[in-house]
């Protein structure tokens, strides 16, 4: 088990940066996920540490050794791919042991830590199976098993629960987290799953366009988002942005967010954004859950204001309810003994201590 | 690898498919007559053959319907089988194939192998033009390749010119080109992240050719070594032109060379020759038929 460090990490395709020096340091046993929308580098990122990538600029450390020119075989690492990648032709036990094999292991060896692995995974039964003859979830297994018997500084994870059906997938994340739980080697896990990112990582590490775009605990990045792109990521549904201003109203400042709805800001958010220009162009940033139905004994910070539902979305627990404001879509999540109706007038309730101000030019969280 | 599927339960109520039974119908009717035809066309001259062959030379001669055998008789097949020159052909054509075999294979097995999975500078151009130089018809290249071989002699001392090993370094220019572009059809559409894994778990790159491609891609290779042992076995042109002497001649020159005398065509024997040289590519399909329409399909879908 190891450390990895990334120091100013580049990988250029002919003239096209698509990692573009990303600095990243994972501590031993920890379980970092690089989440991103496609493209944005964060496979290139997970093979270049497996070292699949050759690296154009920077250094990639694991155990405090720079690995820049180490073949992947001497890294020390092991791989889950999104396919699986088993061997077709070989059985689950051989699927495991074929790195231990190549390195000349000795056979009680061998056989003592695939039985563990299985075992760990629960796969004991399938062991003298073709992968053909196995479920998409079990396959996933075997190919954690092939990782685990390896016993590696690092396991590196490339979006493994792609390929699974939802139910499979929620499962199967659950085993992942239960094996890092036990065996707790380092991990670096890509997915574009932010759900999947938010519930396995200690920390998530958002990426976009070849740039890490803030590393976080997955409660941090949701309650303290740096960026619009990490605020609009994390989270589903995602997090509304809805333009607005500042403007001063008999010493109280205030948000204007129509010609109709303005808001007095909560003390605590009113000092915090009184240095602002007001002629700046905002972004309100608000997540669905701080917008619910409204009721008789609101908190201070909490208004209310009335509007008419183009669409609701009842999800059982909870209902979805869609408007607009001056032409922006707004979602909030309501309590399902509401009332709310498609097409429907409702009283809404916007929760501004959860508020986030975002400089829309600039897209940073202010 | 495959995807599991369910098989949904059958519907209880039967359902008549009306016009669609009736074109299915027509369609099997003129297939099978078009089928049939076809086997027909291509069965008569074997079947002509097997006739002729069970025939002594005096009824062949003899005008009576050519379609039936009035006294058979394996004198045909007791003089073939018994004579050291038609055993002699019948050994070198097998000594032949078989290391032209092994000797394509190991050529393409590699050099696909690299073509298709170690990129390097050209290796697309590379692999276009192996499967160009197939393209060239061998009744081209028989002059100027003889030329070589006697330049070769000329300057070396080393005669290969009707020797039959000389065809050894012949026939792999027309199997080794068709043989890898087949084999880099099936590495290319083996999983990238297959050898990766590889890679990782420790293997090199031999060690993945050998531990991962070679057994994933077993039923191309089946289909490239029956093309090679085809190609080799049947070849007439080449040998033909190189080789002249009774003892170094393969079974396809040697039957006509020595069973045509002047304009005496000794029938019988040239059909039994032609028959019993047909057999062992017949029963190489035969054993190898299940993987070699498994390796002409692969890779057509993800399976």
């Amino acid at each position: 088990m190891a450390d990895v460090a990334l120091r100013k990490v580049v990988k250029r395709y002919d003239d096209v940066e698509a990692v573009r020096g990303i600095d990243l340091d994972i501590a031993d046993h920890e379980f970092i996920v690089l989440v991103g929308p496609s493209g944005c580098g964060k496979s290139t990122t997970l093979r270049m540490i497996a070292g699949l990538e050759d690296i154009s600029d920077g250094d990639i450390m694991i155990g405090g050794d720079i690995v820049n020119d180490v073949p992947p075989k001497d890294r020390d690492i092991a791989m889950v791919f999104q396919n699986y990648a088993l061997y077709p032709h070989m059985t689950v036990a051989e699927n495991m042991s074929f790195g231990l094999r190549l390195k000349h292991y000795p056979k009680a060896e061998i056989k003592a830590r695939v039985t563990e692995a299985a075992r760990l995974l629960d796969i004991t039964d399938l062991i003298d199976r073709k992968p053909k003859q196995l479920s998409g979830g079990q396959r996933q297994r075997v190919a954690m098993g092939r990782a685990i018997v390896r016993n590696p500084k690092v396991f590196l994870f490339d979006e493994p629960l792609s390929n699974l059906d939802a139910k499979l997938r929620v499962q199967m994340r659950i085993e992942i987290k239960k094996v890092h739980q036990k065996v707790r080697t380092t991990t670096v896990y890509v997915t574009h799953d932010q759900v999947e990112a938010m519930t396995l990582a200690d920390r998530v590490v958002v990426m976009n366009k070849g740039r890490i775009e803030q590393i976080g605990t997955p409660n941090e990045l949701y309650h303290k988002p740096a960026t619009r792109f990490v605020a609009g990521f994390i989270g589903s549904p995602a997090m509304n942005f809805i333009p607005c201003r500042l403007e001063d109203v008999g010493g109280t400042l205030q948000m204007r967010l129509t010609d109709r709805i303005a808001f007095p800001l909560p003390a605590a958010r009113a000092a915090r954004y009184n240095s602002l220009p007001r002629t700046d162009k905002l972004l309100l940033g608000l997540r669905p859950e701080h917008l619910t139905e409204s009721h008789a004994h609101l908190e201070p910070g909490v208004e209310t204001f009335d509007t008419v539902l183009d669409v609701t979305e009842p999800m059982g627990m909870e209902t979805l309810v869609y408007f607009g404001l001056e032409g922006t879509p707004v979602c909030g999540r309501v309590n399902p003994n509401a009332g709310a109706k498609d097409g429907a007038p409702m009283r809404l309730a916007m929760d501004l201590n959860n508020m986030h101000l975002l400089n829309e030019a600039t897209g940073a969280v202010l | 690898m495959s995807s599991v599927t369910i098989d949904k339960a059958a519907p209880t109520r039967t359902v008549k498919y009306g016009s669609m039974s009736r074109d299915r119908k027509w369609a099997l009717r003129w297939s099978y007559f078009f089928l049939t035809l076809f086997a027909i066309f291509s069965l008569l001259p074997p079947i002509y053959m097997l006739i002729t062959s069970l025939k002594s030379s005096a009824e062949i001669s003899a005008a009576t319907n050519p379609w039936w055998v009035f006294h058979p008789t394996l004198e045909n097949y007791v003089g073939l089988l018994t004579s050291n020159q038609f055993l002699r052909f019948f050994w070198n054509s097998a000594l032949v194939s078989i290391f032209v075999v092994t000797i394509t294979m190991l050529i393409s097995v590699p050099a696909a192998f690299a073509l298709a999975r170690m990129r390097f500078w050209g290796s697309a151009t590379l692999a276009t033009g192996v499967f160009l130089t197939y393209l060239i018809p061998d009744s081209l290249l028989f002059i100027p390749l003889f030329k070589v071989f006697a330049l070769f002699g000329d300057w070396t001392g080393i005669q290969l010119i009707n020797r039959w090993y000389v065809l050894l370094f012949i026939y792999p220019t027309l199997t080794v080109p068709f043989c890898t572009w087949i084999m880099i059809g099936y590495f290319a559409s083996i999983p990238k992240e297959l050898d990766e894994a590889a890679i990782i778990d420790g293997a090199s790159w031999f060690q993945t050719l050998t531990r991962i491609f070679i057994p994933v891609a077993l039923p191309g290779l089946i289909a490239a070594t029956i093309f090679a042992f085809t190609v080799s076995w049947a070849q007439f042109l080449y040998p033909l032109v190189f080789t002249t002497s009774t003892d170094q001649l393969v079974l396809p020159v040697g039957i006509i060379t020595t069973l045509i005398k002047g304009d005496v065509f000794n029938w019988g024997q040239i059909m039994t020759g032609a028959l019993l040289g047909a057999a062992p590519p017949l029963i190489i399909y035969a054993f190898l038929m299940d993987y070699y329409i498994a390796g002409l399909t692969a890779g057509a879908t993800k399976g």
